[in-house]
């Protein structure tokens, strides 16, 4: 009997002596990126996001990352060596983690995972994605009223929903500010290579494109406006505030970290669920950055009522009347777009030339 | 006065020497980098170099990963290293890693689902056999029109990236996948499927392949005519022609061989590790094996222990990465001082330092 009483005793004591220890025991949270920290862009932006984590924890959290992860065979063997390190919530944040991030959670049951722009989910992975197509309208619009050569370049990653999305919508809204805009698309078949993104830049800014969106992550296609003259571009996924006031007019800037945070106080709660997360604007996950005084006044008090718009839900980017490409009907007059159709977009609408390619 | 002396033979003793050196080298000079950035550069070499193999958490798993990511570097610098012997110097095995991987998988997918169990080794056969179609390009524009094998082949890895992009886009992109980039998943498709043979050895297909190529390339450098014509060519090559060896016949079979060797590892790749064709599916093994076969002195053996060296260096650098946030850049720097301290001291077995006035000849 007595020996049952010194066993609880010591179990009781071990518990308490373990609570507190495992209270402190800080939140391990791993990321895994696609380009380098310092690319200026998509990445960058992910490791703001990392850092603000890192300030409202303080000693709870503790943050590991890599960078440069290929979207491959590495990407598993950097995932499962992440999860054996002890990390408690990993973000993956490219596309191309899709299928590691799955095959490697069903290995790690207690660890939650959360892939960025991806569709497939599971008991402990979530998804997550901004809604840029929103910030897209806005640079469309802008694109559209300020063009004198009536030709806007466009370079593109990957023909993969997301960057059809923001064709399209940018397409949209330019053509609805000058019916006489012309796109021109070129693909770069990478999300950051800034010798790539130069080429592709001089390519259209020769073909007499005198504005340039961007797809892909580096500052390199502003350089190449820089050199040129009279020609404007948009920071791409973060601020690219060195380029200000021209040829950087505006920016889409990609803001995870209120996300980020979210998530990560879930895990330390005990709260965390796997979900599919798209915000937009209206929650602060796209954000315009200042238009600056390149934009002739009256069209930016245009684009900050967009803004505003499609902020407070009043306006949608995809609302009828819409043709696809080839001129069959996709959306009636007033009609919206539903995520599903946005989610898997791999049409051009009407008034695009060029074909998608395949 | 320090000045370098040519020997007369290489020196036997700093050509075995000469790696050694070169990692022992590479880990002082990489110490201190890693002291600039910062970093305690012991703990730092012990992550890279000690970690992958022995520590508790990760050893179980990283261990087999060596197999994994050796694999297909040793697969590749055995064939390279034929031909660097002979004086035929393949750049583009990049290239031919991809095509071989495309030719195999395209194959494969053209009869998804078939669970005959002919699938896999049909695939394998075709992933040679665009391995070696693809080498065969700078291999015939070498013999007729004498055009540098070095750009050509070199040149043609950007040729493939393009297709490959292009067919996991198109062509060989997964018909139920939503409209995103990539092929089927390999690894979900039993017949086609290029698993890991133990559980928790990570030896595949694909590793077994770059054991008998070793076996097979030393074999023939000792005991096979063709490697004594391989050798013999490198070494001398007037005296070669002189002996009955065809050059052209020697060019098309080092780059043939080690297109095919290429496309064999790009195929294991894609039904293995990799699982599918994906725009990002070539990871440059086809550029690191050089320095592979160069590290092995472009012996069979050496290739090897150069393959699991170089694996050891990914590996260990990741862990590197995530454990003390030592930059990715850092890694690759370190991964090119091997390289740098191997070619700087292999003077040595080529050449006597020599310390004082010059003799009298």
């Amino acid at each position: 009997m007595k020996s049952l009483t010194t066993l609880l005793t010591g179990a009781l004591v071990a518990a308490g002596l373990a609570l507190p220890a495992a209270a402190q025991d800080p939140v391990k949270v791993g990321f895994v990126f696609v380009g380098p920290v310092g690319d200026g862009g998509w990445t960058y932006e992910h490791n703001q996001g990392r850092l603000a984590v890192e300030q409202r924890f303080g000693d709870q959290v503790e943050t590991i990352y890599q960078e440069s992860v290929p979207e491959g065979a590495d990407a598993e063997r950097v995932l499962t060596q992440m999860a054996l390190s002890g990390a408690d919530l990993i973000f993956t944040t490219s596309f191309g983690y899709m299928d590691p991030t799955i095959n490697v959670a069903a290995k790690f049951p207690d660890v939650k995972f959360e892939h960025a722009t991806g569709y497939k989910t599971s008991d402990n992975v979530s998804t997550y994605s901004a809604r840029f197509y929103e910030g897209r309208a806005i640079q469309g619009h802008i694109a559209g009223k300020m063009t004198k050569s009536n030709i806007i370049g466009y370079i593109g990653s990957f023909p993969i929903p997301e960057v059809i999305r923001g064709i399209n919508s940018a397409f949209i809204h330019a053509q609805k500010a000058n019916p006489d805009v012309e796109f021109k698309v070129v693909w770069a078949n990478t999300w950051f290579d800034p010798a790539k993104e130069a080429d592709a830049a001089t390519a259209l800014i020769e073909q007499g494109a005198d504005v340039i969106l961007q797809h892909t992550d580096s500052t390199a296609p502003l350089a190449a406006a820089e050199k040129a003259d009279g020609v404007i571009g948009f920071g791409q996924a973060s601020d690219m505030a060195e380029y200000k006031p021209s040829p950087r007019v505006s920016s889409i800037i990609d803001n995870w970290s209120p996300y980020y945070i979210d998530r990560v106080q879930a895990v330390i709660d005990g709260t965390w669920e796997s979900q599919q997360v798209w915000h937009g604007i209206d929650k602060g996950m796209v954000q315009i950055g200042e238009i600056t005084d390149a934009v002739p006044a009256d069209v930016a008090a245009e684009a900050r009522d967009m803004i505003d718009a499609i902020a407070n839900g009043t306006y949608a980017p995809f609302t009828g009347p819409l043709n696809k490409q080839d001129g069959s009907a996709w959306l009636a007059d007033g009609e919206t777009a539903d995520d599903g159709t946005l989610a898997g977009m791999n049409f051009y609408v009407e008034g695009l030339t060029g074909a998608i390619p395949n | 006065m320090i000045r370098l002396e040519k020997r007369p033979m290489p020196s036997r003793l700093w050509t075995v020497l000469t790696p050694i050196v070169a990692v022992l080298g590479t880990m002082v000079a990489g110490g201190l980098m890693f002291a600039l950035l910062g970093k305690d550069p012991f703990e730092a070499i012990r992550t890279i170099f000690y970690d992958p193999l022995f520590n508790d958490q990760f050893a179980a798993y990283s261990r087999p990963q060596l197999l994994v990511k050796a694999g297909p570097l040793i697969l590749i610098a055995i064939g390279l290293s034929l031909g660097f012997r002979a004086g035929v110097w393949n750049i583009g095995a990049e290239g031919q890693y991809i095509i071989g991987a495309l030719c195999g998988a395209g194959v494969g997918l053209a009869l998804y689902p078939s669970e005959s169990f002919l699938v896999l080794p049909l695939m394998v056969a075709v992933g040679a056999l665009g391995g070696w179609a693809w080498a065969m390009i700078p291999a015939v524009l070498k013999t007729r029109f004498n055009t540098n094998e070095i750009l050509v082949s070199l040149l043609l890895v950007y040729v493939a990236e393009q297709l490959l992009a292009s067919a996991s886009l198109g062509l060989l992109r997964n018909p139920d996948g939503g409209g995103f980039p990539g092929s089927r998943n390999f690894q979900q498709w039993e017949a086609a499927a290029n698993p890991e043979l133990i559980s928790g050895t990570g030896m595949h297909w694909g590793v077994v392949a770059a054991f008998i190529a070793v076996i097979g390339a030393y074999t023939m450098l000792s005991k096979h005519m063709l490697g004594f014509q391989i050798r013999l060519t490198g070494s001398a090559p007037r005296a070669a022609r002189f002996a009955g060896v065809n050059p052209v016949r020697l060019v098309l079979i080092c780059l043939g061989l080690s297109g095919a060797l290429a496309g064999m590892a790009g195929l294991f790749e894609v039904t293995g590790p990799a699982g599918q064709i994906s725009i990002d599916f070539g990871s440059g093994y086809g550029f690191t094996a050089i320095i592979v076969a160069f590290l092995g002195r472009l012996h069979p053996i050496g290739i090897l222990l150069a393959g699991l060296l170089m694996a050891l260096t990914y590996i260990g650098g990741e862990l590197s990465q995530f454990m003390l946030g030592v930059p990715a850049a850092a890694i690759q720097a370190f991964q090119g001082m091997l390289l740098f301290f191997l070619l700087a001291v292999d003077v040595l077995s080529n050449y006597r330092v020599r310390i004082g006035k010059p003799g009298v000849a």
